[in-house]
């Protein structure tokens, strides 16, 4: 006899065994279509919109409130000290503002001079807030609170106190999740910006507690990069766009192979604190 | 009818749980995983079918949002959820051992599954680090959580089953 039984008068119920079988294989087309294509990415994205991402930019709004009325009260006393330094700075910073702006005058006649393009000024970017971080402890992704409707789309880049964070790797109507440079998936085409040596930024679990990020495959015959230079997204990335400031170089290391060199960098952005961003409306595709 | 709506709000709210508020009080950066609760509990409670179900619809949830593909989350928590709902034969009530050992076991599973799957086959192979800090501190949070949630996670259960108990006495069917 078939073990999916109907008797008379009983409801038709599937052995729990054939049903876990059903939805295995269910699971399994599911992970290889939407590894192929995107097929399911807008039903499912524009559903979680309305019912998830309202809820968490509620929650967040909430939390980030009653965080800040803690920590005020706990500043009070703290602030009043500050206030006192920082009228005596205020007394040495005036006199040496007014140097430094003598100075800017002459560097803006200089770059004006020299036609230097600050491409990075040049970028329209867009604010945005975080409103929830990755599900489980394994990776570093996070949902903003701007999505297509804002403008955003598909692989824009994201950065935050002159850093590079991460790009947009799923957008919906009114979220979108950022894949940052930490994040154990992601690898950064990066150069430094001295002497625009090429390397690979790929982020680490195991070293994310240190808050150092890896790099790998740097090709510096000449020695030259030291510890503390610049690195930045480089020319030949097809996602990021270039000279954005990923961060400093903490430590160099040459490789078995000895033609290339790996090591630690710091990132510029402090990922733990992390509250609010700028997606950069440019993608390197369309430039 | 009105069970599933509730579980879909019990899971629908851990999730939310899960990743503002206790991402705001995270110890370390590691997170307590609500969503095994939640599955483990109807798995052991209500048995397998009911586990495989939660399991799937909690774990496509996470997959829209976190996951690489859809589904892989899906699959994981529905095994889970099926484990568990092999207990449900030896599951009472008033017994907190037997929740909380299960708990455990499937939070540590399910860091274990994640471990060999997501890093371990990408050549990650230092073990012990990935365990000491993120399997086992998630499986501890979970712990001191369970303890807060689970009693409420049963006490729905438990009104929702005295609820169809009476409902079907009225239409007389015993099941």
């Amino acid at each position: 006899m078939s073990p999916v039984v109907r008797r008379k008068g009983e409801r038709f119920t599937l052995p729990s065994k054939y049903l876990l079988f059903i939805l295995t294989c269910v699971c399994v087309v599911l992970m290889i279509v939407s590894l192929g294509t995107d097929l399911f990415n807008k039903p499912l994205n524009a559903t979680v919109s309305y019912v998830v991402v309202p809820f968490q930019q509620g929650i967040s709004k909430a939390g980030t409130w009653l965080a800040n009325r803690s920590e005020e009260l706990v500043q009070i006393r703290e602030l009043l000290q500050e206030n006192e330094a920082l009228k005596e700075q205020i007394a040495e910073l005036t006199v040496e503002n007014t140097q430094l702006l003598q100075e800017k005058t002459e560097l803006n006649r200089y770059r004006e001079l020299y036609k230097l393009d600050m491409q990075y000024d040049s970028y329209t970017k867009v604010g945005a807030k975080i409103i929830s971080r990755d599900a489980g402890n394994w990776y570093s992704t996070f949902i903003i609170d701007k999505g297509t409707d804002d403008g955003l789309l598909l692989d824009m880049n994201v950065i935050a106190g002159g850093g590079l964070v991460g790009r947009i790797t799923s957008i919906g109507p009114n979220w979108a999740k950022v894949t940052s440079i930490i994040d154990d998936n992601s690898n950064v085409s990066a150069k430094t910006l001295a002497t625009s040596d090429l390397m690979i930024v790929s982020g680490d679990l195991a070293s994310m507690s240190e808050g150092v990020i890896r790099f790998s495959q740097l090709i510096d015959s000449q020695d030259a990069v030291a510890e503390a230079d610049k690195v930045v997204t480089s020319h030949i990335s097809d996602k990021y766009l270039p000279d954005i400031l990923i961060g400093y170089i903490y430590s160099v290391e040459k490789d078995s192979n000895n033609l290339t060199k790996s090591g630690y960098l710091v990132p510029a952005v402090d990922f733990e604190h992390l509250e609010d961003v700028l997606v950069i409306l440019e993608r390197k595709e369309t430039t | 009818m009105i069970r599933k709506l509730i579980v879909a709000l019990l899971i629908w709210f851990s999730f939310l749980l899960q990743t503002t508020v206790f991402k705001g009080l995270s110890f370390a950066g590691i997170v307590p995983n609500l969503l095994i609760i939640v599955i483990a509990s109807f798995g052991f409670m209500r048995g397998e079918e009911a586990g495989i179900w939660i399991g799937f619809f909690s774990g496509l949830l996470c997959d829209v949002f976190f996951g690489e593909v859809i589904g892989f989350y899906a699959l994981i928590y529905m095994c889970i959820g099926f484990v568990n709902g092999k207990f449900n034969r030896i599951f009472y009530p008033e017994d907190i051992k037997l929740p909380i050992a299960l708990i455990t076991i499937s939070d540590l599973s399910y860091g274990m599954i994640c471990y060999i799957l997501l890093f371990l086959l990408r050549g990650k192979f230092d073990f012990l680090f990935y365990f000491k800090n993120i399997i086992f501190p998630e499986t501890v949070y979970t712990i001191l959580i369970t303890c807060l949630y689970y009693p409420m996670i049963l006490f729905i259960n438990e009104r929702l089953e005295k609820r169809e108990k009476r409902s079907s006495k009225k239409f007389g069917l015993v099941r």
